[in-house]
């Protein structure tokens, strides 16, 4: 138990989100043991009962700000991290919630519940770095498990982690799809989303939703060209691009492209 | 006058966020309320007027660990306002695609939450150290259920292959090959965990339950059903909202859903069991037979046995349809948007899942309507709590506390589910 003592220290947040993106590091089936035995797993309530106090080596925040007590709480957990990595769309673009930033929250409010006043939430769902410094975002909706363990092995380690900002095309390359924009005429956000999921959409017949967020060089111009001559409204345009990384600088300047 | 409060805060082991407030005065619970914490993501407010295609996708970002119910329960929704059946072998992928959540879904929670419980580990991962073996077994389980949804949609988490009308690409018979031999083992893990965990000490615990559940003529529903009740009554999908009606009880925040005009109902696994165990495959039942677990369980602490049972069943299940699985002609059958309303339910692993839309003649969203099981729970697990802890008051603080916390992961909730959750603080004296 001895060399225990000197574990690197993990910590798992959560904010507005749906838990998929922390349940990634549970669906670790095969490495969850091993990494249990080379960190210690501090913090991490949907997990364990027993939360160990800070500070922590690494916290891997999910979801995002969207009350003024998670506010606070994050400059918390900013507080007590060496590093803070944001896992998923949530944290790292404000998330599906994030669509209230286009609308009034208090009429949302009060669609979904019959005492609105009783809500305690903030008119937008921000990403985690609009509020704390961040060490690294890890995007997609969810995160890949592969991504999060290279994230994790990374930072562990005292590197940079090696997590390619190209775009969803690059992918469906070194999968060998074919390109069901081109050759199926189906829509697809691959050329302006980042990759990372491994081209799943495609590789199962369907265009890219964007749920990895924007590639790091995108030209949205040509792409919703594209799109309309396959038939896509602006409406529709605007819908793709807003929902999962609706608040994402590229997918906000595609959306405006296309009247939204 | 004694005055004592034992405040339960962050409440672990679940998925998502609450908390729990019991006011103790003389020696009787003044009041005992569930909090949850959860943000609202006000998902049935940003539905609207999105096109009556999106909700599959978006709605399954609810819950990460139970997006294929939301998935199926909206399809069934949206394609009930348009009109469209799925069946045939489109509709047993479906049933396919949601066992493999089942199974991973309750294996998470056999092994990773509960079983900790009864074993007085803080954690899967800290029960792993003197327990590695039934862990293990229960992490290739999960690995089993999370491949098969994998396999069929694209990826454990938010699938991307469902859609209205069934999938986008349907999957070759050889590759379910692999998915089968993996199932095969997991069926004989699912077995070797009902007899694991049916040997635990049980607090000698039972309520008087009204369950509700789907039911299906010949399925332990799961995909659909005709929502039933412990009652005998029963109704169909479309009249969920006369029967089922959420409303804020005067003086507290929460939202509670009354059946019938009394609240205090359950869903979930123990509902399911209840109504329908007779619909269990031949395996599962002789499993729950062996496991002595009768007819009806009312024992909430035993319902990792049944959440062990349903899990042999889906295996069972799963590898059946596997078995005779033949490709369909089409990935799907056609969807067109058109104005109406539709009903969808399903059983989501904690419980029964309601969804309704009303969609336009242009095709977009008007109004959505999401009844999760865990707000349908919630006024039976604090009914729960106080029946639990009232006589056993003279507890240390650090153990009711302790017991209390498991007489709520008993039901397994999803606090993510969160579209009716109100944030409760704002109400403590």
């Amino acid at each position: 138990m001895g060399t225990r003592k000197s574990r690197p220290r993990l910590a798992v947040w959560k904010f507005a989100s749906c838990d998929g993106c922390q349940l990634t590091l549970l669906d670790c089936e095969d490495e969850l043991l091993s990494l249990a035995a080379e960190v210690e797993i501090a913090y991490f309530l949907e997990a364990s009962s027993a939360p160990g106090p800070g500070p922590y080596d690494l916290s891997l925040v999910e979801g995002s700000i969207t009350t003024p007590d998670d506010a606070a709480r994050i400059r918390h957990v900013r507080e007590v991290s060496k590093h803070l990595v944001t896992i998923g769309a949530c944290a790292t673009a404000g998330g599906v919630q994030a669509l209230r930033d286009f609308a009034d929250v208090r009429e949302f409010a009060s669609v979904v519940y019959a005492r609105p006043e009783y809500i305690a939430t903030l008119a937008t769902s921000t990403p985690i770095s609009a509020n704390v410094p961040v060490d690294f975002e890890l995007r997609g909706c969810p995160i890949d498990r592969r991504q999060l363990l290279e994230v994790i092995t990374a930072f562990l380690a005292g590197r940079r982690p090696v997590v390619p900002s190209h775009s969803v095309c690059v992918e469906c390359k070194l999968r060998g799809n074919v390109c069901v924009l081109v050759a199926h005429g189906t829509p697809c956000l691959g050329p302006v989303t980042q990759a990372g999921c491994g081209a799943l959409c495609p590789a199962f017949n369907r265009g890219c939703y964007g749920c990895f967020g924007p590639a790091d060089t995108t030209n949205s111009r040509a792409l919703n060209a594209k799109l309309r001559v396959l038939g896509m409204s602006d409406p529709e345009l605007v819908r793709v691009y807003r929902t999962f990384n609706a608040t994402e600088e590229q997918f906000v300047q595609a959306s405006e492209e296309a009247g939204g | 006058m004694t005055h004592k409060t034992l405040r339960v805060g962050a409440l672990s082991r679940v998925e998502g966020e609450g908390a729990l407030l019991v006011d103790v005065r003389d020696g009787r619970i003044a009041d005992l309320r569930l909090s949850i914490y959860e943000p609202p993501r006000f998902f049935e407010a940003l539905l609207r007027g999105r096109a009556f295609d999106e909700p599959p996708d978006i709605t399954a970002r609810i819950c990460g660990i139970c997006p294929v119910a939301y998935q199926m329960s909206a399809c069934q929704a949206i394609e009930s306002a348009l009109g469209v059946a799925v069946t045939g072998p489109l509709r047993d992928l479906r049933l396919l695609l949601y066992y493999g959540e089942w199974i991973e879904s309750h294996t998470l929670h056999i092994f990773l939450l509960h079983a900790p419980d009864f074993l007085g580990y803080d954690s899967g991962m800290a029960m792993a150290a003197d327990h590695r073996e039934h862990v293990e077994r229960g992490l290739a389980v999960k690995k089993a259920g999370n491949e098969l949804v994998a396999t069929l949609g694209g990826r454990a988490i938010h699938p991307v292959n469902v859609r209205l009308g069934g999938f986008h690409r349907v999957p070759r018979r050889q590759e379910l090959a692999p998915v089968a031999e993996r199932l095969r083992r997991a069926r004989e893990d699912a077995l070797a965990t009902v007899a694991w965990v049916a040997g635990f000490d049980f607090p000698d615990v039972e309520h008087d339950y009204r369950f509700l559940a789907l039911r299906h003529p010949s399925e332990y529903a799961i995909l659909s059903g005709r929502p039933a009740v412990s009652d005998g009554s029963s109704f169909p999908v479309e009249d969920w909202p006369e029967h089922v009606v959420e409303e804020q009880v005067p003086g507290s925040t929460a939202l509670r859903a009354r059946l019938d005009g009394t609240p205090g109902y359950l869903t979930g696994a123990l509902a399911r069991y209840a109504l329908n165990s007779r619909r269990l495959s031949p395996l599962a039942r002789e499993a729950a037979r062996d496991a002595c677990l009768g007819e009806v369980c009312r024992n909430p602490f035993r319902s990792i046995i049944v959440r062990a049972v349903e899990v042999v069943h889906a295996c069972d299940e799963a590898l059946r349809i596997i078995d005779g699985y033949t490709e369909p002609d089409v990935p799907a059958v056609p969807v067109e948007p058109a104005a109406g309303v539709g009903h969808g339910a399903s059983e989501a692993p904690r419980g029964t899942l309601y969804h309704r839309y009303r969609i336009g003649a242009d095709g977009l969203i008007t109004e959505a309507a999401i009844v999760p099981p865990t707000s349908q729970n919630q006024a039976r697990i604090e009914m729960d709590l106080r029946d639990l802890i009232e006589p056993r008051l003279g507890l240390a603080r650090a153990e009711l506390a302790a017991l209390c916390e498991r007489a709520i992961r008993n039901h397994d909730p999803c606090i993510s589910c969160s579209t009716h959750f109100l944030d409760l603080r704002l109400d403590v004296r």
